[in-house]
């Protein structure tokens, strides 16, 4: 596109004003003979969750038919195309559309995902996207994440020191080996998917701390920088905030990042287990 | 508001009276005048809705109950001196 651009730009100053009109001439054919050729229309059918506060009437899944043929292939697309074209009231949260930022968590077809890491099923003529499960609801597609937001600022995550750094305005260096150990816990963009998808944290929202924010916890027990490791250990060493995790591995399934949070909770166990003996 | 014939509250009813007590007891935390303002506000909010939400609009209530207990929770913050609103017309409510 880029070179494109380029091109043009350069043509425009060497050319007369007769190849110039010429020029806009074959653009406007071209243009022309890609729609002349009506392609068959790719509809799909989008079920989507809708609730406001403004109407407060019964939440409702409310159809929307989209081409997919002028549509991007993610979920999200289809979300904006939706928004932009049909139903401007339609309310989700979205922001970098590549999968960093972890706005557009949601339920999409039962399995919980970002709409932008998600391709939009081909096989199916009908998709349904409702919000995150067992969240309040604000507002359609957007939930309220007060309750796991206080989760994660409740295993401190920040580095704690007990002595200073021994060059003074400097940084804490760390080996490669022990960098090593953060991979896997790093990569967490907070989306929430993991915690909502697990069954455990559906009956106790509240005083279990779910599996998004364990591994935060073991991301900060793990690293060697870190000289609070007991204290965090004993902080999370609970029946509930701990111990509800029974292993049904739904978050591994759920990371729209490819990570094992019950993997990490596994570690914290054992940690603990070796801290008693 | 059955409170007064003796009736026994509905669970959610005392969630809401809790809250209402939440917001007068913010109040006193801060200056006479303001203190004045919240509880007009607070007290005409609360009863608007008494009116115009339907009882038996649980989802609705609980919506309510959990954005007032979020604003109570930024209001008994220290850092908060008063409360006040905007007036913004809502052209699906002013049809109704």
């Amino acid at each position: 596109m880029a070179t494109g651009l380029v091109r043009r730009a350069f043509s425009r100053v060497q050319t007369s004003p007769a190849a110039k009109l010429l020029c806009i001439r074959s653009h406007a054919s071209e243009a022309s003979a890609q729609t002349s050729p009506q392609p068959t229309p790719n509809l799909k059918t989008f079920q989507i969750y809708r609730w406001s506060p403004d109407n407060p009437t019964k939440p409702e899944l409310k159809s929307y038919q989209i081409d997919l043929k002028d549509c991007g292939p993610m979920v999200l697309d289809a979300l904006i195309k939706i928004k932009n074209d049909i139903d401007p009231t339609l309310t989700f949260r979205r922001s970098c559309r590549e999968g960093i930022c972890g706005s557009c968590a949601m339920n999409i077809d039962g399995c919980n995902g970002l709409a932008c890491l998600t391709k939009i099923p081909p096989a199916s003529a009908e998709s349904t996207v409702t919000p995150l499960p067992h969240m309040f609801v604000v507002k359609d597609l957007v939930v309220d994440m007060t309750n796991f937001y206080s989760q994660y600022k409740s295993i401190e995550p920040w580095l704690k020191r007990k002595s200073p750094p021994e060059e003074k305005g400097k940084e804490i260096l760390q080996t490669k080996k022990d960098r090593a150990k953060l991979d896997g816990m790093y990569e967490c963009i907070l989306c929430a998917c993991c915690s909502t998808s697990c069954p455990s944290y559906w009956w106790n929202p509240e005083s279990y701390l779910g599996p998004a924010a364990l591994l935060h916890a073991n991301r900060w027990i793990m690293d060697s920088r870190d000289e609070y490791t007991k204290e965090r250990l004993d902080a999370i060493c609970d029946e509930f905030k701990l111990y509800r995790c029974h292993t049904i591995l739904n978050c591994a399934r759920a990371c729209p990042k490819g990570l094992n949070p019950g993997k990490q909770i596994t570690n914290i166990k054992q940690l603990q287990l070796a801290k008693g003996i | 508001m059955g409170a007064s014939t003796g009736a026994k509250l509905s669970g959610m009813q005392k969630q809401v009276l809790g809250l209402y007590r939440g917001f007068l007891r913010a109040a006193r935390t801060k200056s006479p005048e303001e203190r004045r303002q919240i509880e007009s506000i607070v007290s005409a909010e609360f009863r608007r809705n008494s009116k115009l939400v339907d009882r038996k609009n649980f989802i609705y209530i609980e919506y309510l109950l959990r954005r007032g207990k979020k604003q109570l929770d930024q209001l008994s913050s220290p850092d908060t001196v008063g409360l006040s609103y905007l007036n913004v017309s809502n052209p699906q409510t002013r049809n109704s």
